[in-house]
């Protein structure tokens, strides 16, 4: 049984529950007290111990069910020719397969696998399967890829190889026996696939996941095929949860709990130095601010979308963020990305100021006029945008100028470094007033600049 | 060890809670009975007012042990949750105490010798006598052991679970001028929170999680038998199935079992034998906590009450 929690374990995280060792031990020791017997009382001791959150109870959840209904060494071989053959052979259900065989001759020259399979007790074959699934290490499988090696594996310790020998033999020497055993052959890899694929969706699921975000992760933005922006829009919602969970708050809190004696003996001056009233240190803390102005024109739309979607998260690690986006012309955005949920914003954004095509000066200059006071000495201003202004004036004297006011100009570039300063690109003229240039292509990259940001205001 | 009837105990803690007047759903007498025999504390999550923190007033009830609150809010530190050093009273006895050191001194040829003897008081001021306990040390404190609530953790800073970490998974606080307080008797600690952050990795590893949702239909008729007295039968059984239609509604703030008790509470001052659409639409607003949520409601009322009455006369 201890075997068995161990696999169920590994489902678990094949689930994509997150579980530590500490957890695990956790849960035998509460398995321990309230025993097997009862299903539904186990089910609700592991979804206490093992998982943390609601959606992690209803992986466990189903995990359990999966794991616990289906014991697969009892489950019969889905097999309608074995069935058809099933009402002769399972008449003589008998111990030793050899006895089933028994009227014929050629059997008794057969290997183990050969007489198991023509003696079509289901029984004995899905446990002989069960055996050879621990034996290959079937819960180490992790992605689809795998099924086909794994399928063979399995059959290997069957004993396959020598199952092929006997086919060989006997093809020669008794064609009827051999069909039959090809049949019975063909049955037995169609369930080997199952219990593989049943494998897969028990201990594979969370690392498929996993690398399907990984390849994600990397993959440029602006290249996201259609299919793929949702998983895209989930990813850059997790990004946003790590950043808020790493960030969030600190910021509000006072330290208090130490004593400041330079200023309790100060003022309890009057009292010769009794001290009846007590001062406690604080310490001060920068309040973040950013204004973020965001290129929506056609040639970054795409990596816009997801910008904002991720600015759209920072207005909640952040208290102070103003939002600007602009191609022709500038607006101001930051209401619509607090009042709406991420899609209606974006779709708000898009069609109040999206597709054009770009005018960095001309932008700036809205900008210039507009809300210049919004940048204080503590502001960090965030340019998203390919710096491409097709061939109109960059106006770099207004970013200098906000440069100046900025406590940082952090810039952002969707193209590579290559492409930089080649056709209408400014971004070499604009560079030079930039505290920090960045490519920004992949969700990776996104995350690491946004995350260096947040992290030097704390 | 587990031969002697496990599934009796949990029963046992269901009936111990009954006995409170707090109807437990299977999975939380599991969790309270867990908690006892492996020494967790319970994270309970969960909607407000499905009765997080009444679990843990049951539980001292029942079990007639003392319950300690710390209720969290945002900048919460551990001068206030945990311990705090008499300051002023540790000046205050300072300035008091600088005319016996004369005396204590005295008798010191030279400055040398003064200083060892002075030493020798060693660190007085830092002694247990001058700590002030606070909630979460008072819980390790107490003799015949305690249910500590730590109420809505999720209000708490980041910082302030890391400081809970030790508590949670050993029972004791290490204070760095005295050393270590282990608890006399472990305490059941139960922590709840609304999820309006995401908790620490750290600090749920150390617990059980529960989460208590709304309770089935039937359980919940239980809960308001239990809670409030001389409702009939019908009435109940309506107005708990009216309650979850009005859940199925896309509302600011569904009514959780604490209003449907006081609902209950209501309809029975008001002697209501069954639902009626006056006395509804009278008294939504105990039901319902915002404007627009009983706008919402009321054009779907008479359906409701329909559906409960349906309802109630096949089921």
């Amino acid at each position: 049984m201890r075997e068995n929690l161990h696999r169920f374990f590994r489902a678990a995280r094949g689930a994509g529950v997150k579980l530590s060792p500490a957890e695990s031990i956790d849960a035998m020791r509460a398995v321990s007290k309230v025993g097997f017997a009862d299903r539904t009382i186990l089910r609700d001791t592991f979804l206490l111990t093992l998982a943390k959150t609601q959606d992690e109870k209803k992986a466990l959840g189903d995990c359990f069910d999966l794991f616990f209904d289906q014991p697969a060494p009892q489950s019969p071989p889905e097999n309608d020719k074995a069935d058809e053959q099933d009402s002769s052979g399972s008449n003589s259900t008998s111990e030793s397969p050899g006895d089933a065989s028994g009227g014929d001759e050629q059997a008794d020259g057969l290997g183990q696998l050969a007489q198991m399979l023509l003696a079509q007790d289901r029984n004995q074959i899905s446990a002989a399967i069960a055996n050879a699934a621990s034996a290959a290490s079937l819960s180490d499988i992790r992605y689809f890829t795998q099924r086909g090696i794994f399928s063979n594996r399995v059959l290997e310790q069957m004993g396959i190889e020598r199952l092929r020998d006997d086919l060989d033999h006997l093809t020669a020497t008794n064609p009827g026996l051999a069909e039959r055993l090809t049949n019975a052959l063909d049955g037995l890899r169609g369930t080997v696939r199952e219990t593989v694929s049943q494998a897969l969706l028990l201990y594979g699921r969370e690392e498929a996941e996993n690398l399907r975000n990984e390849i994600l992760a990397n993959a440029p933005l602006s290249r996201i095929e259609p299919r793929q922006v949702e998983q895209m829009r989930r990813l850059i919602r997790q990004i946003a949860r790590r950043l808020r969970e790493r960030y969030s708050k600190p910021r509000k809190r006072q330290r208090r709990g130490h004593l400041d004696v330079r200023r309790t003996i100060r003022r309890n001056a009057a009292w010769g130095g009794v001290p009846f009233l007590t001062a406690w240190k604080r310490r001060h803390r920068d309040r973040p601010r950013i204004v973020a102005l965001c290129d929506v024109s056609g040639s970054v739309a795409r990596v816009s979308d997801f910008f904002l979607l991720l600015i759209h998260s920072l207005h909640e690690v952040v208290d102070d963020v103003r939002s600007f986006a602009f191609s022709g012309h500038l607006i101001e955005v930051s209401d619509i990305l607090e009042a709406k949920s991420p899609e209606e914003a974006m779709a708000e954004i898009m069609s109040k100021v999206g597709f054009g095509s770009s005018d960095y000066g001309n932008s700036f200059d809205d900008f210039e006029h507009g809300w210049m006071s919004a940048i204080t000495p503590q502001t960090t201003v965030i340019v998203l945008g390919d710096a491409r202004s097709n061939n109109l004036d960059p106006r770099a004297d207004i970013l200098r100028r906000i440069a100046e006011r900025s406590k940082r100009l952090v810039w952002l570039n969707p193209e590579g470094r290559m492409a930089w300063g080649w056709g209408d690109s400014e971004m070499p003229r604009y560079a030079t007033f930039c505290t920090v240039v960045r490519q920004c292509a992949t969700a990776k990259q996104l995350e690491r600049a946004v995350s260096d940001i947040v992290a030097s205001y704390q | 060890m587990a031969e002697n009837g496990p599934s009796a105990s949990i029963e046992a803690v269901e009936r111990g809670l009954a006995a409170q007047g707090y109807i437990a759903s299977r999975q939380i007498a599991t969790a309270v009975y867990l908690a006892q025999q492996i020494e967790k504390p319970i994270l309970v999550e969960g909607p407000a007012g499905v009765g997080k923190t009444e679990l843990a007033k049951a539980i001292a009830a029942w079990r007639g042990l003392k319950m300690i609150r710390l209720q969290c809010y945002e900048g919460l530190d551990e001068a206030k949750a945990l311990y705090e050093w008499k300051y002023a009273k540790q000046l205050l006895y300072t300035q008091i105490l600088k005319d016996k050191l004369g005396e204590v001194l005295g008798g010191a040829p030279t400055l040398e010798a003064a200083l060892s003897q002075l030493h020798d008081f060693g660190d007085v001021f830092f002694s247990k006598e001058f700590v002030e306990p606070r909630p979460l040390l008072q819980a390790l404190e107490q003799p015949a052991g305690c249910v500590l609530l730590i109420d809505e953790i999720d209000k708490s800073d980041a910082e302030f679970e890391s400081l809970l970490l030790e508590i949670l998974s050993d029972f004791q606080v290490t204070i760095p001028e005295l050393g270590t307080v282990v608890a006399v008797s472990p305490p059941t600690v139960i922590l709840t929170s609304n999820s309006e952050r995401d908790l620490g990795d750290a600090l749920k590893r150390r617990c059980l999680h529960l989460h208590i949702g709304f309770p089935e239909q039937k359980l919940e008729e239980r809960i308001v038998e239990s809670r409030v007295a001389g409702i009939s039968q019908t009435l109940r059984k309506q107005m708990v199935s009216f309650i979850h239609e009005v859940r199925t509604l896309d509302l600011k703030k569904l009514p959780s079992v604490s209003e449907t008790i006081d609902w209950a509470r209501v309809l029975v001052l008001l002697q209501a034998s069954e639902l009626g659409h006056e006395v509804v639409k009278d008294t939504l607003n105990v039901l319902l906590k915002y404007e627009a949520d009983i706008e919402a409601t009321m054009p779907q009322v008479s359906t409701f009450i329909a559906k409960a009455s349906r309802q109630n006369a096949f089921g």
